[in-house]
C-alpha cells in the first residue's frame, strides 16, 4: 500500500478536522476564559462520555449509529422515576437505579434487535423512527398509567390536581441522586492529574514486568503520563483548569467502559460482531448466528446508553420527563461521528475525541453567536443545525468513500 | 464395493415442481482422488452440490429423490452446517473472506481458539478471549500445507485475488476431520500461473487422502488435474470414467452434444463479407460478473452475428458495453464512423438498438401500457411520435396508437389491446413488445441479448423467425447474444464463443460439436485439430 498523502489524510478526516476549525473561531469569538470554558467541558464529558462510547459496538456490529439508544435512555428515566417515587438517594439509590435499568433497557433492547433484524441495512433510520414510536408509548406510561393505574405517592412526583408524572423530575433533593456519582472523589484536575500519571505508570511498568506489554508502547505512554503530570506542574497551564474539577470516580466509570470495549472485541463474541459487521453473507456461511450476534450488540448497547442517561441525571440533578431522552441519540450520534468514526467504524478515542469537539462548540457557539451576531439565539441554532449537518455529512461521505474506493481498484485490477 | 468410496450419491433426481433438473444421476468419489464434475451452465452441477450441502433451497422446495452414501454409511444431510460437521467442505466461486481481518482471523473465523478468563467463566465460551498465537500458529501450519510462504498476520483486504483462494483453502484443510473438499470452479477468477499452482496445491491435498470434487467446465483442467470425471447434460448423466481413458475431444463432445431438434430451421445463405457494419476493436466492458477483457470483431452488414459462451464469461457484457450500459473502452466504428462508448444515447441516435436480457429491469416499463413502452424510446431519442409546440411537445396518441398495433399485429403479441400493461402480459410477449420497441427506433442495427431466456418454446419460434425475418427481408444486422447454443446454430451466420472475456473463436455454425464444447472450455479448437484426425 502506498504511503496516505496529505490529501488523503485530509479527506478522511474532514468532519474532525472541520470542528476543530469551528471550536478555535468561535472559542475566539466567544470571549470566554479557557478556565471557565474548561469547567463546563469537563462537566459535559463526564455527563456525556458514557452514552457516545455506548454506540461503539452497534457501529462495529454494522448496525450503524444505534439512534434507539433513545429507548435505552427511556428505560432510565422509568428506574429514575421510581427511586424518586421510593425515595432511595444517595450512591444507593443510583446503584439500584443502575440495577434497574439492566433488565429493563434489556429487554427492549432485544425487541429493538429483533426489529431491526427485519430491516437489515436500513438500521439507522428504523433505530430513528422506532425512537420516535417508543416515545409514544413513554408518554402513554408516564402520562397515564403512572400516577393512575399505578398510583405515586412522593411530593411533587405528581402535578396537583391533574394526572400524570409532573414535567420535570427533580433529582436534587435530600434524598436524590444528584451527584451520587460526580460528587465522589471529586478533585482538582492538577490532583486528578498526579493521580493518573501516578497509577498509569505504575500499571505500565507491572505490566512491563510481567511482560504483557510491548516495551516501546509502555515506555512511550509513560512518558506521556509523565508530561502531562510535569505539565500541570506549570502554574500557568494549572490556572486555565482552576475552575474546573474531576468527578473522578464518573472518570473511572467511563474508563471502565472503554476498557470493556476493548476487552469485549478481543473475544470469540467481540469477532463475531466484527465478522457480522464486515460481512453478513461470510460470517453466517461460517456458522455464525447473524441475527443473534445482532441482537447482543444492540442490547448491550441499549443497556450501557440507559446507564449513560443515568449518569447523564445524576450529573444534571433533574430532568424533563417528557423530553431528556428525546435527543440523546442525535447528539450522541454527531458527537462520535464528529470524532472521526464512521457508520462502519468506531474507536474509544474517536468517542472521547468526537465528545469533547462536539461539546466545545456546544459550549461556545451561544457566546459566539452573540457576539458576532448580536443574538444568542444564532449561536443555539447553529449548534443544532451543526448536530443534524454532521450526521448528514458523515453519511455522504460514507456513500461517497464507496464509490471512490470502487474507482480507485479499477486501475489496480487492470495492472493485475 | 462400497467400501472403496467416500462419497456416493445414488439416483439422484431432483424437481423444481414440473421442471426436472436432475434424473437419476450417480455421482461416486473415492477418498484421496480428485473428481471432475463436468457440464455447461444449467446442467445440474450447482443442484447436485446443493442436494450433497443439503441448502435449504433443495429442501423449501420438497427435498429430492436418491440417496446419499458417506464413508459407505446412509446419511441424510438436512443442513450446510451439518455437511460441514460431517467432514464436508466448500471452497467457493465467491471469496467467502473478511476484508478486514487477518489471514489468521478469516482461517479460524468462528473457531476460534479461546483462553477462559474470569467474565467468561459466569457467562459462558462466547466471551472467552481469543488466543491469537495459538490460532496464527494453526493457521501457519494451514497455509504451509497449501504452500504459501505469506505472514499470517497480513491483513486480506488487499491481496491478489489468486492468495484469497488459497486462504479459503487453508480455511477448509484446517478444519479438523475434512474428507471431501468441493471446489467450485476454483479457476474462473485465477491468471494461468496461479490456476497451475491451484492444481498443483489439489494434487496435494488429495494425497494427503482428502477426496476433492472439482467443479468446472473447463476440459483441459479437467485433464491435468482430475483422476475420474462425470459429465452432466441437461440434469442428466452422461458419462462416469476415469480421465485415463478419455481425451479432451471426447469430454468435449460429451459435455455439449446435439439437443434434440432446433426450435427453428432455416436455411443456410451466403455471407455477404463486403461491407463491415460494426467495427470492435480492444473492448473492455465493467459489468459485474459478465466482463468483458479485450474483444476484436467485424459484424458484416445483414448478418446475424451470434455470440455464445458460458454464463459469466463475458458474452453479456459485450452489447451493455457497446450500446452504453456499462462502462467502457475500446474503439468502435459504426459504418466507419466513430461510435464514443459510454451513453447510452450515441449509439441509440446512430441507428443502433438493443433488446436487453433484463427485459423487466432495463427492457420494460411493467406499469406502463403496451404502446407507451414501445414508442418510448424513439420519442426521447428521436423526438418522434410528439406534436411540437413553440415550448413543449405533447405526445402524439393516434400516431402512438397506429404503430403500437401494427407492432402487435406484425410480431403477433397476445394482448388485450394497446393499452394493456406490459407487467401483465406472459414473457413471450414482454419479449415481443421489448423487440417492438427497438424496432421502432427503426435500427440499422439491432442488438439481442438473450431473447429466449425464460420463455416457452412457441414463443421461442416466434422470437427467432422474427429475427431472420428482420434480417433477411429488413436488412437489419443484428448481434444476438445467447446461452443456448443451439438457437445460434440455427439461426446465425457466425458464432463468436467468448471464454474468460475474451472471444476464443468465430465458428461457423455447422462447425461440429467438439469444436464449440472446446472453445466454450477457453481452447481454441485449432490446436487440437491434430489430435482429433487421430482419434
Amino acid at each position: 500500500m502506498a504511503k496516505k498523502n496529505i490529501r488523503t489524510i485530509l479527506r478522511e478526516n474532514a468532519v474532525t478536522i472541520m470542528f476543530v476549525v469551528l471550536c478555535i473561531i468561535g472559542l475566539y469569538f466567544s470571549g470566554q476564559s479557557v478556565s471557565f470554558v474548561m469547567y463546563e467541558l469537563f462537566g459535559r464529558i463526564s455527563r456525556n462520555a458514557f452514552l457516545v462510547l455506548a454506540l461503539i459496538i452497534p457501529i462495529i456490529a454494522g448496525m450503524g449509529i444505534n439512534f434507539a439508544v433513545t429507548i435505552g435512555a427511556m428505560a432510565a428515566q422509568i428506574s429514575a422515576l421510581w427511586i424518586v417515587e421510593w425515595g432511595i438517594g444517595g450512591l444507593g439509590g443510583f446503584m439500584l437505579a443502575v440495577l434497574m435499568t439492566l433488565p429493563i433497557a434489556a429487554v427492549f433492547g432485544f425487541l429493538i434487535g429483533k426489529l431491526l433484524n427485519k430491516m437489515k441495512g436500513q438500521e439507522m433510520i428504523g433505530g430513528l423512527i422506532l425512537g420516535y414510536f417508543a416515545n409514544g408509548l413513554y408518554q402513554l406510561l408516564f402520562l397515564f398509567i403512572f400516577g393512575n393505574i399505578i398510583p405515586l405517592n412522593a411530593p411533587g412526583l405528581v402535578i396537583k390536581g391533574s394526572s400524570g408524572v409532573a414535567n420535570t423530575i427533580n433529582l436534587a433533593s435530600e434524598n436524590g441522586i444528584k451527584y451520587a456519582l460526580d460528587g465522589m472523589l471529586r478533585m482538582p484536575v492538577k490532583d486528578a492529574v498526579y493521580w493518573a500519571a501516578g497509577i498509569g505508570i505504575a500499571i505500565m511498568l507491572i505490566l512491563l514486568a510481567l511482560k504483557k506489554a510491548d516495551r516501546k508502547k509502555a515506555i512511550n505512554s509513560c512518558i506521556a503520563l509523565a508530561l502531562a503530570a510535569g505539565l500541570i506542574t506549570i502554574p500557568a497551564v494549572n490556572e486555565l483548569f482552576s475552575l474546573a474539577s474531576v468527578p473522578t470516580v464518573t472518570f473511572i466509570v467511563i474508563l471502565m467502559l472503554c476498557l470493556f470495549n476493548n476487552a469485549l472485541l478481543k473475544t470469540k463474541l467481540g469477532q463475531q460482531f466484527r465478522a457480522v459487521g464486515q460481512n453478513r453473507v461470510v460470517a453466517n456461511a461460517a456458522g455464525i448466528n447473524v441475527d443473534r450476534t445482532r441482537v447482543i450488540a444492540i442490547m448491550i448497547s441499549t443497556v450501557l446508553a440507559g446507564w449513560g442517561q443515568l449518569i447523564f441525571v445524576q450529573n444534571m440533578g433533574s430532568f424533563q420527563t417528557y423530553g431528556a431522552h428525546e435527543q440523546v441519540g442525535l447528539y450522541a450520534g454527531a458527537a462520535i461521528l464528529v470524532g472521526g468514526a464512521s457508520i462502519k467504524k468506531a474507536t474509544n478515542g474517536q468517542a472521547l475525541l468526537g465528545t469533547i469537539l462536539f461539546h466545545l462548540l456546544f459550549i461556545v457557539a451561544p457566546a459566539a453567536g452573540k457576539n458576532i451576531f448580536g443574538d444568542a439565539a444564532v449561536g443555539e441554532y447553529f449548534r443544532v443545525f451543526i448536530s443534524y449537518g454532521v450526521i448528514a455529512l458523515a453519511l455522504v461521505m460514507h456513500t461517497w468513500r464507496g464509490v471512490k474506493k470502487k474507482k480507485d481498484k479499477q486501475p489496480e485490477m487492470e495492472k493485475a | 464395493m462400497k467400501d472403496n468410496y467416500i462419497l456416493e450419491m445414488q439416483g439422484i433426481t431432483k424437481r423444481y415442481d414440473e421442471n426436472t433438473v436432475l434424473e437419476d444421476v450417480n455421482l461416486s468419489v473415492r477418498p484421496g482422488e480428485i473428481h471432475a464434475l463436468l457440464g455447461e451452465n444449467g446442467a445440474g452441477k450447482s443442484t447436485l452440490m446443493n442436494v450433497l450441502f443439503g441448502m435449504p433451497v433443495i429442501h423449501n422446495t420438497g427435498g429430492f429423490e436418491g440417496q446419499v452414501f458417506l464413508d459407505g454409511e446412509k446419511v441424510d444431510i438436512s443442513s450446510p452446517n451439518e455437511a460441514m460437521q460431517k467432514g464436508i467442505g466448500m471452497v467457493h466461486q465467491e471469496f467467502m473472506l473478511l476484508p478486514e481481518f487477518t489471514i489468521t482471523e478469516n482461517i479460524k473465523l468462528n473457531r476460534e481458539i479461546t483462553a477462559p478468563n474470569i467474565v467468561s467463566r459466569v457467562f459462558g465460551k462466547n466471551l472467552e478471549t481469543l488466543n491469537m498465537p495459538a490460532m496464527a500458529s494453526d493457521a501457519r501450519k494451514a497455509l504451509d500445507a497449501v504452500g504459501m510462504g505469506i505472514d499470517e498476520y497480513i491483513q486480506v483486504a488487499g491481496l491478489p485475488i489468486g492468495y484469497m483462494q488459497f486462504i479459503e483453502i487453508a480455511r477448509e484443510i484446517d478444519k479438523t476431520g475434512i474428507k471431501l473438499l468441493v471446489f467450485d470452479e476454483p479457476t474462473a477468477v485465477l491468471t494461468e500461473s496461479e490456476a497451475d499452482n491451484l492444481i498443483k496445491v489439489m494434487k496435494k491435498i488429495a494425497a494427503s487422502g482428502i477426496a476433492i470434487i472439482l467443479i468446472t467446465h473447463r476440459l483441459d483442467e479437467v485433464i491435468e488435474a482430475a483422476d475420474s470425471v462425470t459429465i452432466l447434460r441437461d440434469g442428466k448423466l452422461v458419462a462416469n470414467c476415469e480421465t485415463k481413458d478419455t481425451t479432451t475431444i471426447q469430454l468435449a463432445e460429451l459435455m455439449v452434444g446435439r439437443r434434440g431438434e432446433s426450435v427453428v430451421s432455416i436455411e443456410r445463405r451466403e455471407l455477404a463479407t463486403d461491407k463491415i457494419a460494426l467495427e470492435v476493436r480492444d473492448l473492455h466492458v465493467d459489468m459485474a460478473g459478465e466482463e468483458v477483457k479485450g474483444v476484436d470483431f467485424n459484424v458484416y452488414e445483414g448478418e446475424i452475428f451470434g455470440i455464445g459462451g458460458l454464463a459469466g464469461q463475458g458474452k453479456i457484457g459485450i452489447p451493455n458495453g457497446l450500446m452504453g450500459l456499462y462502462e467502457a473502452t475500446g474503439e468502435v466504428s459504426f459504418y466507419g464512423k466513430p461510435i464514443k462508448l459510454g451513453d447510452p444515447k450515441i449509439p441509440l441516435s446512430n441507428g443502433m438498438a438493443m433488446v436487453s436480457e433484463d427485459r423487466k429491469g432495463v427492457g420494460l416499463m411493467l406499469d406502463e401500457s403496451i404502446e407507451d413502452n414501445i414508442v418510448f424510446n424513439a420519442m426521447q431519442v428521436k423526438d418522434e411520435y410528439l406534436v411540437k409546440f413553440p415550448l413543449f411537445s405533447l405526445r402524439d396518441s393516434s400516431k402512438i396508437r397506429k404503430q403500437a398495433e401494427s407492432m402487435i399485429e406484425e410480431l403477433d403479441i397476445r394482448c388485450t389491446g394497446p393499452e394493456q400493461h406490459t407487467g401483465t402480459l406472459s414473457g413471450g410477449n414482454q419479449q415481443k413488445v421489448c423487440i417492438a420497441k427497438a424496432l421502432t427506433l427503426q435500427p440499422k442495427f439491432l442488438f439481442v441479448s438473450e431473447p429466449t431466456r425464460g420463455i416457452d418454446i412457441g414463443a421461442k419460434r416466434l422470437v427467432l423467425n422474427t429475427l431472420v425475418r428482420l434480417s433477411r427481408e429488413e436488412g437489419i444486422t443484428i448481434m444476438m447474444v445467447s446461452s443456448e447454443l443451439q438457437e445460434l446454430r440455427s439461426i446465425a451466420d457466425r458464432i463468436a464463443i467468448v471464454s474468460k472475456g475474451e472471444i476464443v473463436d468465430i465458428l461457423p455454425p455447422d462447425a461440429p460439436d467438439v469444436d464449440f464444447g472446446l472453445a466454450m472450455s477457453g481452447i481454441k479448437p485449432d490446436t487440437h485439430r491434430e489430435e482429433r484426425e487421430e482419434a
